[in-house]
């Protein structure tokens, strides 16, 4: 795990993707400063996060799309197969040198509300509590990156995929508006995330009999509890995207409350990504 | 050492391997040889714990290579058929990478890593990016990579493909000096190849092992009948009737020769000259070409040459994986007829 901890970093830094991260995320963070602190006069550091957030959308997917995905293209997943570490100690291992090029840029930031401070009143509780939080935020959807990376061997498509998804998850709770609340319409927006996730599962395990079997049972069994109860149903999608939005359980800490539960949310994503990419490399092994 | 037992692998509906069962020892060179998709690249991918088996077990000194797998890994170094190297870093930094994966540090790591280094002659291009390294090279840091940790088995995946003559004759070179220390597995199509420098070879053809045993046996075990071609100072006739006394002869050939080869004798006479093949049965081929030599003296006209064409490995490889071939035709027709 170390050794390939130790290399990615070594890989990171002999390419432009750790100074392209840490440039674009100081940057951005930069102009938020400069915006709310310098020019507004604010002296809350935790609007600049809330504001640079959105650079996420970009740089993640900058960050993660070679993980896993070049490793195919170039056909030196097989020599990880062969080493003797397990393929947790290299997801392990690739996420945690990740993390450490998240947290360099992340060090340099960790200053501003002190340099703040020096000229007025910040309440550094708040801001240091929303650079934790922001630091977890990064880190789940950077989990959420490296298992996207782990679905293809072209980068490319593993950066747009990853564009995609957290634009969507963070505009999820705006979109969440827009969505029908009838009880009807919920019912047919699950079937076709079920008809979706059985797609997946079928690209994932090769397997048509399982895919289609849970998409049916998970169909079947929507469409009961909707003929006995279909006020479940009612306002059930806006909520459940509200509930997988990452960003938004982000803007309490913002606010000034150091949300636990949120913490526990996003360790929890972070666990199930890094499971799922440990099952995508592991299952090249059996196709 | 290797104990592979009733290996049987299935990419969706292909069968790629066939139950396949052999054992390998300690100290020889293998030679895995077979036409192209005849299964060696999917044998030696499950062999080194890359890919999984549908059936079957891969044991590496006792330890099963699916329950047991980092330490029936370490064990082993394997270079895959293309060479899985990271293009951006130089092969000192590669190398450091590989062996600390393989759990080695410090002054261990050190000397582990000068020698391969040495061994593998790269010293040249060791602080070069690997992306600017020459196929050869490349191919050498990927040998390299095996070596690192002194594993007890070396296999390696079609180690000259696509290399040029010079490189082709380096690489081999390595390998036999390899097989003085090392156990060492490597798959290749190219029969000279395997034959130069092996102690064994399996050859498998379909997924399924058709031979395995030391070259000169192979060439032995080829049943079919040996050939001599001869030229003679006679017309056909005599010559059928010469060859028509000679024990042990199963088939011959005899053709006149081209009018510019045919010579003409002291006289201005036109000679007739026949060229002859004939194919015998007989395991003893010189006892034939005596034969031939006294029936050619006693009947008066002269041999001007005979040469032996014996079977080589060329041949048995052939027949094997034409044979195993035609063995599954067979088998798919009979089906077909029962399904009829």
């Amino acid at each position: 795990m170390i050794a390939v901890l130790k290399h990615e970093l070594r890989l990171y830094f002999h390419s432009l993707t750790a100074y392209v991260f840490g440039a674009f995320l100081l940057v951005f963070v930069g102009i938020g400063a400069m915006l709310y602190n310098i020019q507004a006069a604010v002296s809350n550091f935790e609007y600049v996060l809330s504001f640079s957030c959105l650079v996420f959308v970009v740089i993640v997917p900058i960050l993660t799309m070679r993980v896993i995905a070049e490793e195919r293209r170039q056909k030196t997943d097989q020599l990880l197969y062969s080493l003797p570490i397990t393929t947790t100690q290299v997801i392990v291992g690739k996420y945690l040198a990740l993390l450490a090029v998240y947290l360099i840029p992340l060090a340099i930031i960790c200053l501003y509300p002190l340099i703040f401070a020096q000229f007025g009143e910040v309440y550094l509780p708040t801001s240091y509590g929303s650079i934790l939080a922001f630091f977890v935020l990064g880190a789940a959807l950077i989990a959420l990156g490296v298992f996207i990376s782990s679905l293809t061997e072209n980068q490319g498509f593993a950066a747009g995929i990853g564009v995609a998804v957290i634009l969507f998850n963070y505009y999820s709770v705006s979109l969440a508006e827009y969505v029908s609340s009838t009880a009807f319409g919920s019912l047919v927006v699950l079937c076709v995330a079920v008809l979706i996730l059985a797609a997946v599962i079928n690209h994932l395990t090769r397997n048509e009999n399982l895919a289609y079997g849970i998409g049916f049972v998970l169909i079947a069994g929507m469409a009961v509890l909707y003929f006995v109860d279909s006020t479940k149903f009612e306002g059930l999608v806006p909520d459940i995207m509200t509930k997988l939005s990452l960003f938004e359980r982000f803007y309490a800490f913002v606010n000034g409350v150091f949300d636990m539960t949120a913490i526990v949310y996003y360790l929890t994503v972070i666990l199930f990504f890094l499971f799922l990419s440990v099952q995508s490399l592991e299952k090249r092994r059996y196709n | 050492m290797i104990a592979v037992e009733h290996l049987t692998k299935y990419y969706g509906d292909f069968l790629a391997v066939d139950d396949l069962s052999f054992e390998i020892d300690e100290g020889h060179v293998y030679g895995f040889l077979g036409p192209n998709g005849a299964g060696k690249s999917t044998t030696m991918n499950i062999m080194t714990g890359c890919l999984s088996a549908t059936e079957g077990h891969v044991r590496i000194d006792g330890h099963d290579i699916f329950d047991e797998p980092e330490k029936a890994k370490r064990l082993i170094g394997y270079l895959p058929e293309i060479p899985p190297l990271y293009v951006s870093e130089t092969p000192e930094e590669y190398l450091r990478f590989v062996g600390e994966a393989k759990g080695l540090r410090g002054s261990v790591l050190r000397e582990q890593i000068e020698k391969v280094i040495a061994d593998t002659r790269i010293g040249d291009v060791r602080g070069r990016r690997i992306s600017a390294l020459s196929k050869g090279y490349r191919q050498r840091v990927g040998i390299a990579q095996a070596l690192l940790g002194n594993p007890k088995v070396i296999i390696l995946d079609e180690p000259t493909i696509g290399l040029d003559p010079i490189q082709i004759i380096e690489i081999r070179d390595l390998i036999r000096d390899l097989g003085r220390s090392h156990t060492v597995i490597f798959s290749s199509h190219i029969l000279s190849e395997v034959q130069t420098i092996c102690d064994r070879i399996l050859i498998i053809a379909r997924g399924k092992l058709v031979a395995f045993d030391e070259p000169q046996n192979l060439e032995r075990r080829l049943l079919a009948p040996s050939e001599i071609s001869l030229k003679a100072e006679a017309s056909a006739e005599e010559a059928r009737k010469i060859l028509s006394g000679v024990a042990h002869i199963s088939e011959m050939d005899i053709s006149g020769m081209d009018t510019d080869i045919a010579g003409m004798d002291a006289n201005g006479k036109k000679e007739n000259r026949v060229s002859i093949r004939v194919r015998t049965d007989c395991s003893d081929i010189y006892a034939v070409s005596r034969s031939i030599f006294f029936a050619f003296a006693k009947g008066g006209r002269p041999l001007l040459e005979m040469a032996l064409k014996k079977a080589n490995l060329e041949d048995v490889f052939l027949e094997l994986t034409d044979n195993a071939a035609g063995e599954k035709d067979r088998d798919e027709d009979l089906e077909e007829e029962v399904e009829d």
